[in-house]
């Protein structure tokens, strides 16, 4: 049985500042404690490097280090451990993906296609990508509101389109996209499927089987896991003909004073240096502990909330929504006749943590035509209560308030 | 200190009716675009600065209240100064800004800002259009010489 009351009780956060509340987990998740351990732990009693360390405590720490590519694996439903690629982030991954894979096999006159509600991470990569290959962006248009519409993909979809890049959750409207439906479609067509999951892997049941995705890129900030590590899932027939990235240590087997490089095999020829270990043990104990809740209950759980958080924003008047149907625990509004930053600085002052902006998704903002919006985003460590005491906060909010906190 | 309600009024006159607002097409006028990569803010500011005076002042974008409020107060505060006038305007406010000594006889309406050190994330916010007429005005000098 679900009972927030108790995993709150994992989370130091809440503890350490017990008037937040925190709406702000799609920019980063607060860690249970079993993570900090395992990050602890590693600095105060196995700090070795992993690979070829011919003593205990390095065989331990690299078991360990490929056990996470394990789990990771079973998280996503990988055909196999050697599909992840441990790297920095999503934002990493997905550049891995664009200059590993896209740089290397498109040509002028080839075809992105992606949308208008992509983060940055997704896009300047492609951008650069295209100037380098003469390869060109195309959108999908997406509906008035914002929705992602099955029909308009098909009528954008055509032979020259090499690459189908897509966030299966816009950071900014927390709809889901249908990306079976999208991953076939794109595969009639010759198309690979390249998926940002750093706002989908945290919040839903990921099958990359099922889905059937080329590549997936997530972060582990973002789900309960250490900053500065994120994984790469790829098909590892498409691992084996892309590009690395960076060339180092870890990743060669051999080199020659001529120049002649062997590789290892994926995953390691992209893992070159030594990686963050301590964040891909980190990791491993966050998909642990989140599989222990189960991301089926987590999902379900997030439209509760989400559902209960726009339907009370909704009745508000000084209040404009934009994403009234939002999956994925994310509510993107404005008060009415208040710039967004004004209102998240008052909103701080109440002990609320929102952030204001475009949330890196620049070219979305021309769609639901405000230039910046608060969004206020949950996860399954969030309460009905908090949202209560938020709504009582927001009912409050007008210009004069939000100018008042500079007087 | 400048009265609560006093500054209240400051900001909300000329965040609702923003004086100087919108941007000529004059080649006499030089512009900077400022676009801040931490807040939202994005404005452009434009001066026509002649014989070591600025003559005119414009200024256009999308900015929250403390933007818009401050680019707006000051293009009325340095329109019509002599250039080092303008700079040392510009500088007392910075002090005030960074709580160190100024004169408040100066600054006129930009003393509506006298509290915002309080708000440190917010002090980009409060100079981002007068850091764009400070660059406007020290291009001037500079092409004098």
């Amino acid at each position: 049985m679900f009972d927030v009351n108790k995993i709150r009780e994992d989370f130091p956060m809440f503890k350490n500042n017990k008037d937040l509340i925190y709406f702000d987990s799609a920019a980063t998740s607060f860690k249970p404690q079993c993570v900090i351990d395992e990050v602890v732990d590693y600095y105060s009693r196995k700090t070795v490097n992993i690979h070829r360390g011919d003593y205990d405590l390095s065989f331990e720490v690299s078991n360990e280090y490929e056990s996470a590519r394990e789990v990771a694996k079973t998280f996503i439903n990988a055909r196999s451990k050697d599909e992840i690629i441990f790297t920095n982030g999503a934002s990493s991954s997905l550049n891995l993906v664009a200059y590993g894979y896209g740089q290397k096999f498109l040509k002028e006159g080839d075809v992105v296609l992606s949308s208008e509600a992509e983060h940055a991470s997704n896009i300047l990569p492609w951008f650069k990508v295209c100037e380098v290959t003469g390869a060109k962006i195309e959108y999908i248009p997406l509906k008035e509101d914002g929705v992602f519409d099955i029909d308009l993909f098909k009528k954008v979809m055509h032979k020259g389109v090499k690459v189908v890049t897509l966030a299966q959750v816009s950071n900014v409207l927390g709809y889901i996209l249908p990306m079976k439906e999208i991953t076939a479609i794109a595969h009639e067509y010759g198309a690979i499927v390249v998926c940002d999951g750093a706002q989908s892997v945290p919040h839903t049941k990921t099958d990359v089987i099922d889905s059937d995705v080329d590549f997936l890129a997530f972060s582990g900030h973002k789900m309960c896991g250490p900053s500065g590590v994120g994984v790469l899932y790829g098909k590892y027939e498409l691992l084996e003909k892309m590009d690395a990235f960076m060339l180092g240590g870890g990743s060669n087997a051999r080199f020659d004073i001529c120049g002649n490089i062997l590789l290892k095999r994926p995953p390691y020829k992209f893992e070159a240096g030594t990686p963050c270990i301590e964040g891909v043990l980190g990791l491993k104990k966050a998909m642990e502990y989140l599989m222990n809740i189960g991301m089926d209950v987590i999902e379900a759980n997030d439209k509760q909330l989400v559902t209960y958080l726009i339907n009370q924003l909704k009745s508000l008047d000084n209040v404009q929504v934009y994403n009234p149907h939002s999956d994925c625990a994310i509510a993107t509004f404005n008060f009415k006749d208040i710039f967004a930053q004004d209102a998240a600085t008052y909103l701080n002052t109440r002990n609320i943590a929102v952030r204001s902006g475009n949330h890196c998704a620049k070219i979305l903002l021309n769609v639901i035509k405000a230039s910046e919006t608060i969004r206020a985003s949950m996860y399954f460590y969030n309460t009905k209560e908090e949202i209560d005491k938020f709504i009582d906060v927001c009912k409050e909010v007008t210009l004069d308030k939000c100018i008042g906190v500079f007087l | 200190m400048m009265d609560e309600n006093f500054k209240r009024t400051i900001l909300l006159d000329h965040y609702s009716h923003p004086r100087n607002k919108g941007l000529v097409d004059d080649e006499r006028y030089k512009t900077i675009h400022m676009a801040s990569d931490s807040c939202i803010d994005d404005i452009k500011v434009q001066a026509l600065i002649e014989d070591g005076t600025v003559k005119d002042i414009k200024f256009d974008g999308v900015g929250c209240t403390i933007s818009f409020a401050s680019t707006s107060i000051f293009t009325d505060l340095l329109k019509g100064k002599k250039v080092d006038e303008a700079l040392s305007l510009i500088n007392e406010y910075y002090d005030m800004l960074d709580e160190k000594e100024y004169d408040p006889d100066h600054l006129e309406e930009a003393n509506a800002f006298d509290t915002l050190y309080r708000q440190p994330n917010r002090i980009k916010c409060g100079t981002i259009g007068i850091k764009a007429m400070e660059e406007l005005i020290k291009a001037s000098i500079e092409n004098e010489k």
